[in-house]
């Protein structure tokens, strides 16, 4: 909200800067976001009295005005149509910068001919002083303003513009926000007059109320004034209205929306002579009903929204919007002015469903005390009475079943140290609080009666009031203090334990961890669906296509990361993600499963002078898994797999007790092409890290002593049929009880070799617990192995 | 008396023989050096070979000298080999010499994303005052991301969270709403609903929000929130533990300053600033020129939040507070734009 500072001194002294000022409020919560001065430029220009106006020899639009700004006086070229003798206008003199209308840039006023006449001045308009956007005619001052005045003086200002928290609807009013700077002060605050005369009869003989909705209008109040004269309100009211930025309208209007800033209490004003039978009904709408609106919109209502209707039809949106038909016009005489407290919620659904937004719904919606509307009403009645004279009815309407019998919280005062950490005084706490407009009474040594003011509608507990205390205090004048209750037991995670140990197992393989959006296109998720058995959850209201459903899989984007990176010049690129996937479920929130992938790509070592080291391919994505599988003490095995998404022949499941866990391969090269990705293979792993948690080792793994004696090695070379795979080699020699170990050192395609077989050399660590090994008994084991090799297998030994 | 010119010329030898053996800068010459003194018809021998000539007392003289200068030149000569053998191997050393400017062999090196790093950062800070991590699921019902806070459906206040509902109808006549959630704050009721106090935990994980991104904002970010619930639990208790943490993360010179603000799940509410460390508050890009840096949101935990998870609030007090682990990196790296965490740009994350 904007809160010019000259109309908030009405009401509460302001002895700090304006910046200072700004500081504390944001503070106590009222932010402040910025601090601006209306009039910091008008350097030369002044309040002058327009004493002459001429027609200009030369020019028939143009007119010769002569100013007088008590000193002096001067004669320039004018051609706003609006000039008249008498006036007092904004006169710059030159020197002065005024904003250019043409290019809203400043320029230094300098004198100029116009039509053969020397003009040394100019009569402003509102656009040229950056006021507003009026450049039809010249602003005209308030025939009270003071001639000879420099312009800064009368009417510049500061604007301090606030973001209001949706507690505190109080702040969107300049009493609400005097009752702060009161606090902040130690200031009082002054209430502006009220005060009217009233004559009969009585508004109950002239006008009827029904409230026949008492659980959305918890209040309505209104009062008659006849025989007002309608016309513009006086220049210090358009000022105000305008600088916090809305349109003054008639005196009518106007003076509602000016105690609505006031008292932050939104007012309405029919021309009570429109209203059918002299009645008003406060009901909710009939489906159907409908309604022009102030704004020339045509509403049409559901039998949910509260209306406003006289004896027949509805005139108004509760709360929301009045209707154009019974709005106050020039030709108005009478004036029934509402003020009325609705039920929020109602309001806020009723604002949403017809799409409008007013001053009025804000602070309705925002919860605003029902002691509030009378108030405001008084206040109102009085300020037309005053502005656009008239006579008032005796009395006002007023049905109020929504009176609260909860204006006082009882603040228990040790109460305050066990929230705060800190005890406050009884005089600390009354000084604080009376400050603020609560009325206090003591009711015992430890427990006071608090009364909440009629404009504050966040305070029901205890609590409120702490807080009322410690912001006012300051925060700074709480201790720190370390928490020195009992240390809950720890709570293992184990799901959260595995997801960062694999990013570190994955980080130290050498790859680049990344974390992608967890919503995406659908098309990111195309590739998956062959795989993936659900159907993803999709947003019901999406921000736009690319985040649209939730990954059921974190392929998709992996594969996007790589594909960017490599479009941005990366040559080899080695990256994993570790994050959740959404798996619908009947009935309840999605599977949120922790899933681990990662996508290898080109070189397998950087460009160096150490030389090429070939380009990455399956073997690679496998030795990555291998050593986290390692790291995490599971025993795998590797089979050959299919994967819709994966290179048929170059893919692997990985399985840990015979269950899948994940899967490994290169991509299959026509989808590769399809995200192009240039020709080097991608290879890729995905695991299952909640299936993964289940296998790992219940007990901590056990160190083993180093063996006592010594092994040997022995090397085999085998011609092995070529489909005979590696892991049954190993796992045959394996088999044998003085084997501690295998290692495959070579395999070998090509020259030498017969076709359909392959030559595979190994390494065999034979190793006894009890004693050192002979190589008589190691060469036995060897020839025992070689025969179960040709038996099983049906290799034969290299020469 | 012995003839002064044996003396004499024994002293002689023993100069220009160790003079000789200075400039030797082989083993061959060494070993000529050797021939030429020491050698059967060297110089030293025969001088010796002489000394039978010499009465008996002069032989015993000159022998004893005869020897100490033989002695001596062997000595010389053992030092004088040694000296070049080593002066060898280290020559033949520099010659196996390498440029060590070239780079060193690469190594593949991979790195936590920035905001795991960050992450692990402030839990540890957290977790070495007692906390325990717990994480909630990032698909929410909104009773648990609202209704449960103290935010009611039609409330103005869930205008601050612009949120992502999933399309999902419920089955049950219950009326479920499902939603993707806006913080992490929906975990202290699932916390306090399934534990009695004392609870002391922290909660990281994803939230979204229905927001334009742009250099600050991003509709996909983590969250940090703490919850600390028990008997004597009060705001000075709050203020300390955030200290712990300001100082931990942002080094120990950082002040702390509260300012009242509104949540609706706690009383009072407020927002953390630590003092600008980049300027030490005197005013700077970085601050704003305020001096201070906004980084969490805090307060007591709401007796309705209490009430509604079945714990007295007369009995216990709590206070919960929430952070954005991205902002914290900002600061704390010297990161511009929110945007760049997500999108993986490897240029970012190679460099961080």
């Amino acid at each position: 909200m904007k809160i010019p500072l000259q109309w908030l001194k009405e009401y509460v002294d302001v002895t700090m800067t304006p910046i200072e000022l700004g500081q504390r409020l944001t503070m106590a919560g009222l932010e402040t976001s910025d601090v601006s001065f209306i009039g910091r430029e008008w350097d030369n220009i002044f309040v002058a009295h327009v004493d002459k106006v001429q027609a200009h020899p030369n020019a028939d639009r143009l007119r010769l005005a002569t100013v007088n700004l008590g000193q002096e006086t001067i004669t320039v070229v004018c051609g706003g149509p609006n000039l008249a003798q008498g006036q007092k206008v904004a006169f710059a003199k030159l020197g002065a910068k005024l904003k250019n209308p043409e290019s809203e840039k400043a320029q230094t006023l300098k004198a100029i001919k116009i039509r053969g006449f020397l003009s040394e001045g100019m009569v402003c308009s509102e656009r040229e002083l950056g006021l507003g956007e009026d450049a039809s005619g010249i602003l005209i001052l308030d025939e009270n303003a003071p001639t000879g005045t420099p312009l800064s003086e009368y009417l510049g200002d500061t604007i301090i513009v606030t973001e209001v928290t949706p507690n505190r609807p109080d702040w969107l009013s300049l009493l609400g926000v005097a009752y702060e700077v009161a606090a902040i002060n130690g200031a009082e605050v002054k209430i502006p007059r009220s005060s009217y005369n009233e004559e009969s009869p009585t508004i109950k003989q002239t006008c009827t109320l029904l409230n026949e909705a008492p659980d959305l209008a918890r209040r309505y109040t209104a009062s008659l004034i006849s025989g007002v004269t309608i016309g513009a309100s006086p220049q210090w009211m358009k000022d105000r209205l305008t600088k916090v930025g809305l349109r003054p309208i008639n005196n009518i209007v106007d003076i509602t929306n000016y105690v609505m800033l006031e008292y932050g209490q939104p007012l309405h004003a029919f021309d009570f002579d429109t209203l059918d039978k002299r009645t008003i009904l406060v009901r909710r709408a009939k489906n159907g009903e409908s309604l022009t609106t102030i704004d020339g919109i045509h509403r049409k209502f559901t039998n949910d929204m509260l209306v406003i209707a006289d004896g027949t039809k509805p005139v108004a949106v509760a709360g929301v919007m009045g209707g154009a038909a019974t709005e106050v016009s020039q030709s108005t005489t009478n004036v029934l002015l509402e003020s009325a407290n609705f039920k929020p919620e109602s309001i806020r659904r009723t604002s949403a469903s017809l799409e409008i937004k007013t001053e009025a719904s804000y602070r309705f919606e925002r919860n605003l005390n029902s002691e509030l509307a009378s108030a405001a009403l008084k206040r109102a009645t009085a300020l037309i009475q005053k502005l656009a004279g008239g006579t008032v009815s005796k009395g006002i309407l007023d049905s109020h079943p929504g009176k609260s019998d909860k204006s006082t919280v009882i603040l228990e005062i040790n109460r305050i140290k066990k929230v705060l950490g800190v005890a406050l005084s009884t005089n600390q706490i009354k000084k604080v609080l009376t400050s603020l407009g609560f009325n206090i009474t003591l009711i015992d040594q430890n427990s006071i009666s608090v009364r909440i003011p009629y404009w504050r509608s966040d305070i029901s507990i205890e609590e409120d009031l702490i807080e009322e205390l410690a912001r006012t205090t300051g925060y700074e004048r709480i201790p720190a203090t370390f928490l020195a209750t009992s240390i809950p037991q720890h709570q293992k995670q184990p799901e959260r334990e595995l997801r960062e140990k694999a990013k570190d197992l994955l980080v130290s393989a050498g790859l680049q961890e990344i974390i992608s959006y967890s919503i995406t296109a659908e098309r990111n998720l195309d590739l998956t669906k062959k795989v993936e058995q659900t159907k993803p959850l999709r947003l019901r209201n999406p921000m736009s296509p690319e985040q649209e459903f939730l990954r059921t899989s974190l392929r998709g984007s992996l594969l996007a990361t790589l594909e960017m990176n490599q479009r941005y010049g990366q040559d080899r690129i080695g990256i994993f993600e570790v994050g959740r996937v959404y798996l619908r479920r009947k009935d309840d929130l999605p599977e949120e499963r922790d899933m681990a992938v990662g996508a290898l790509w080109g070189g397998r070592a950087p460009l160096s002078w150490v030389g090429e080291q070939g380009k990455v391919d399956f073997f690679d994505a496998k030795g990555v898994v291998e050593s986290f599988m390692s790291g995490l003490e599971l025993e795998v095995e590797y089979v050959a797999g299919e994967d819709p998404n994966f290179h048929p022949g170059r893919t692997a499941y990985v399985k840990i007790n015979e269950v899948t866990t994940g899967v490994i391969g290169e991509l299959r090269p026509d989808i590769q092409e399809e995200l192009s990705i240039p020709g080097e293979p991608v290879a890729l792993f995905e695991l299952n890290l909640a299936t993964i948690l289940q296998h790992l080792p219940k007990e901590t793994s056990r160190f083993e002593s180093i063996p006592r004696f010594p092994g040997s090695y022995r090397d085999l070379s085998l011609l092995a049929d070529f489909h005979v795979p590696a892991a049954r080699l190993e796992s045959l020699i394996k088999d044998h009880e003085l084997v501690n170990d295998v290692t495959i050192f070579d395999v070998y395609v090509g020259s030498g070799v017969p076709e359909g077989k392959r030559s595979i050399a190994l390494r065999i660590h034979f190793k006894s617990p009890h004693r050192t090994l002979t190589s008589k008994v190691i060469s036995d084991a060897e020839g025992e192995i070689m025969n179960r090799l040709v038996k099983e297998v049906g290799v034969e030994l290299r020469s | 008396m012995p003839k002064p010119s044996l003396l004499e010329q024994l002293n002689y030898i023993a100069k220009e023989a160790d003079s000789q053996l200075e400039s030797a800068a082989s083993e061959a010459d060494i070993e000529s050096w050797r021939v030429a003194y020491l050698g059967r018809q060297g110089r030293l021998t025969m001088l010796l070979r002489n000394l039978s000539s010499l009465p008996i007392d002069d032989r015993r003289v000159v022998g004893l000298e005869a020897n100490r200068v033989k002695k001596l030149l062997e000595e010389k000569l053992n030092g004088r080999q040694q000296a070049l053998k080593e002066a060898g191997y280290s020559r033949s050393l520099l010659e196996g010499g390498i440029d060590i400017t070239l780079p060193g062999r690469p190594m593949a090196i991979g790195r936590l994303h920035p905001t795991t790093r960050i992450l692990r950062e402030i839990l540890e800070a957290f977790t070495s005052m007692g906390f325990s991590v717990l994480e909630g699921p990032e698909v929410e019902w909104e009773h648990y991301n609202f209704d449960a806070l103290n935010i009611p459906s039609e409330h103005p206040a869930r205008d601050m969270w612009d949120t992502l509902w999933v399309d999902w109808a419920d089955p049950s006549s219950q009326e479920r709403n499902m939603l993707m959630r806006t913080h992490t704050s929906p975990m202290q009721a699932r916390v306090m609903e399934n534990n009695e106090p004392p609870i002391r935990v922290v909660v990281p994980g994803k939230c979204y929000r229905y927001e334009a991104s742009d250099a600050t904002h991003e509709w996909h970010f983590y969250q940090v929130e703490g919850l600390a619930v028990d008997t004597g639990i009060t705001f000075a208790d709050l203020k300390g533990t955030l200290y712990q943490f300001a100082k931990r993360i942002f080094g120990q010179d950082r002040q702390i300053r509260f300012r009242c603000d509104y949540f609706p799940f706690v009383e009072p509410g407020v927002d953390m600033s630590i003092d600008c460390f980049s300027c030490n508050g005197k005013g700077c890009r970085i601050c704003k020129e305020s001096g201070w840096i906004e980084i969490l949101g805090a307060g007591m935990v709401h007796p309705n939040v209490l009430q509604g998870v079945g714990y007295d609030p007369k009995k216990y007090t709590g206070f919960a507070f929430g952070m954005g682990p991205e902002r914290i990196a900002m600061l704390k790296y010297g990161i511009d734009d929110i945007r760049h965490f997500y999108t993986n740009d490897l240029r970012f994350l190679n460099q961080v």
